[in-house]
């Protein structure tokens, strides 16, 4: 037996070698702490090739809530990140866990419940009145209620109706899921929903339960400013950590922001769902498209 | 609806999933076989506290594994420098540390259950210690199979840690648990479905091979 054991431990040494190595030998990686829904909408994978072709690098996409992406930031786990909170970025920004912010598209947030509309939000005149009128008809309202950007958007609509919803009444669920979970379990229970148009345009044929009830069919129908979803890019700062790829993730802050890349974010969908679910914002396509 | 997925994606999770949950048994079962023995063998001070410690740690929630993980491999954890984070051996050590309780505490009631008589037989056979320790184990194989099978089951479906210490990174730390996470989010039950009858069927497999261990003697190196 003991004749046995240098060849199991160099076996082991070899396994342990290749594990070590599998990472390594390959083009420069950007970590992206981004938002499922630029995630699970397809978006991602339809422009970053071209940013890992032409720049001969790998994204990393890790695909959390708003909230979860800043913590990945802020601990130096991402290079970049792509979320939408726009309070939250900043604050991120002024506390120089990240360089700057930049804008890079919008789309919007609708409120989607069950056809039948029992708290009767269709035709009011903005988010706030449709949650008032929810929460005076208790009628069940599912919340993402995971510090996401969308969850930071309910509350802010929340605030705005002067209304504290409270879990206890039994027509409030905090679910603490993500958009794609929150939106069947809406589906399936007959609840209202605060959810942005992509994710919900992406999966809506999963979602027979489920109508658009306020908010309109397209971005420009959107009557209430307070739902617009504005997404930024923000570099993670490189002084609070070893090995960020601070000069990568400047060459990609760039490239989402350059005019190409923002033409290919303003189609990507139309094709699929007749309109786009992000539009082109930063500041080389406003210039261009005043 | 068009599956999401295509062919290579697919065997590239699949081969993941194996190498990730592969890798972490072996490494809790090189680790957890003989510190099974040790607590099945030894009497010392505090060996009834530890021996708690692992029961408990049988319950170990994925999640909190991960979390521990990931704040140890974070850029501001102090093993940070690794570069380990969002990457399979970062699954592979939190998959470890939930193998690791079941393979010790498992290895060592078989152990335990074996004929006390026997071990005076076999030293009377003039056995020297690792012998002993070695022929024990293979009267004991049942229940240290059934120690690898319950460390195989606890982190082959496992999703907690490997979402967040993997991150679920398409084509880098995909596995078949954190792919069916994804799958549902998105709202793709029927290939979620089809996702976890692949790992099922992994898992029937894995098992089956397993259970030949257990009934059949096995070929003994050297003896």
């Amino acid at each position: 037996m003991p004749r046995r054991l240098p060849r199991l431990l160099s076996l082991l040494a070899v396994s342990a070698a290749a594990l070590g190595s599998c990472s390594l030998a390959e083009p420069a990686v950007l970590r992206l702490a981004t938002t499922t829904s630029t995630a699970d909408s397809g978006l991602l994978d339809a422009i970053l090739p071209g940013f890992e072709e032409t720049h001969n690098a790998r994204v990393d996409v890790v695909a959390v809530g708003t909230g979860q992406a800043l913590e990945l930031g802020q601990n130096g786990d991402a290079d970049v990140i792509l979320v939408h909170a726009r309070s939250r970025e900043d604050a991120f920004v002024a506390d120089e866990y990240g360089l700057a912010r930049y804008d890079v598209m919008y789309n919007d947030f609708i409120v989607v419940g069950p056809p039948d509309d029992p708290a009767g939000i269709q035709g009011v005149a903005s988010a706030a009145e449709a949650f008032t009128a929810i929460a005076e008809a208790q009628a069940p309202f599912a919340s993402r209620g995971d510090d996401s950007g969308t969850h930071t958007k309910e509350q802010v609509i929340w605030q705005l109706a002067a209304i504290e919803p409270d879990p206890d009444q039994g027509w409030y669920f905090s679910l603490g899921q993500g958009m794609g979970e929150t939106l069947q379990f809406a589906g399936e229970r007959g609840a209202y929903a605060l959810a942005d148009r992509g994710t919900y345009l992406f999966q809506r044929d999963n979602l027979p339960g489920l109508v658009t009830l306020f908010g309109g069919d397209s971005i420009a129908e959107n009557p209430d400013p307070v739902l617009h979803n504005s997404y930024g890019v923000i570099p993670v700062n490189p002084a609070l950590h070893e090995g960020i790829q601070a000069d990568l993730a400047r060459q990609f802050v760039e490239w989402l922001t350059s005019l190409e890349t923002q033409e290919k974010i303003g189609t990507y969908g139309v094709e699929v769902f007749g309109q786009p679910l992000f539009y082109p914002d930063s500041e080389a396509y406003r210039q261009a498209h005043p | 609806m068009e599956w999401p997925a295509n062919g290579s994606a697919l065997w590239e999770i699949v081969g993941l999933t194996i190498r990730v949950t592969g890798t972490a048994l072996l490494a809790g079962s090189i680790l957890g076989i003989p510190l099974g023995s040790l607590l099945a063998f030894t009497r010392f001070p505090g060996r009834r506290f530890i021996v708690a410690l692992v029961y408990t740690g049988m319950g170990l929630p994925p999640v909190v594994v991960g979390l521990v993980v990931y704040l140890l491999l974070s850029r501001s954890g102090p093993l940070g420098s690794l570069g380990w984070l969002f990457t399979p051996p970062a699954m592979m050590i939190a998959q470890t540390i939930i193998a690791l309780p079941l393979v010790i505490g498992l290895t060592m009631t078989g152990l335990e259950a074996v004929d006390p008589q026997l071990r005076l037989q076999i030293r009377a056979l003039g056995a020297d210690r690792s012998q002993e320790i070695l022929t024990l184990l293979f009267e004991a194989r049942a229940g240290v199979v059934a120690a690898i099978v319950a460390g195989f089951g606890g982190i082959i479906s496992e999703v907690g840690a490997a979402m967040l210490v993997g991150g679920n990174i398409e084509g880098q730390t995909r596995v078949l648990s954190t792919a069916i996470v994804l799958e549902t989010r998105m709202g793709e039950f029927e290939f979620a479905l089809v996702l976890g009858g692949l790992l099922l069927s992994m898992a029937f497999v894995v098992n089956v091979v397993l259970m030949r261990l257990q009934h059949r003697p096995p070929y003994w190196p050297g003896r």
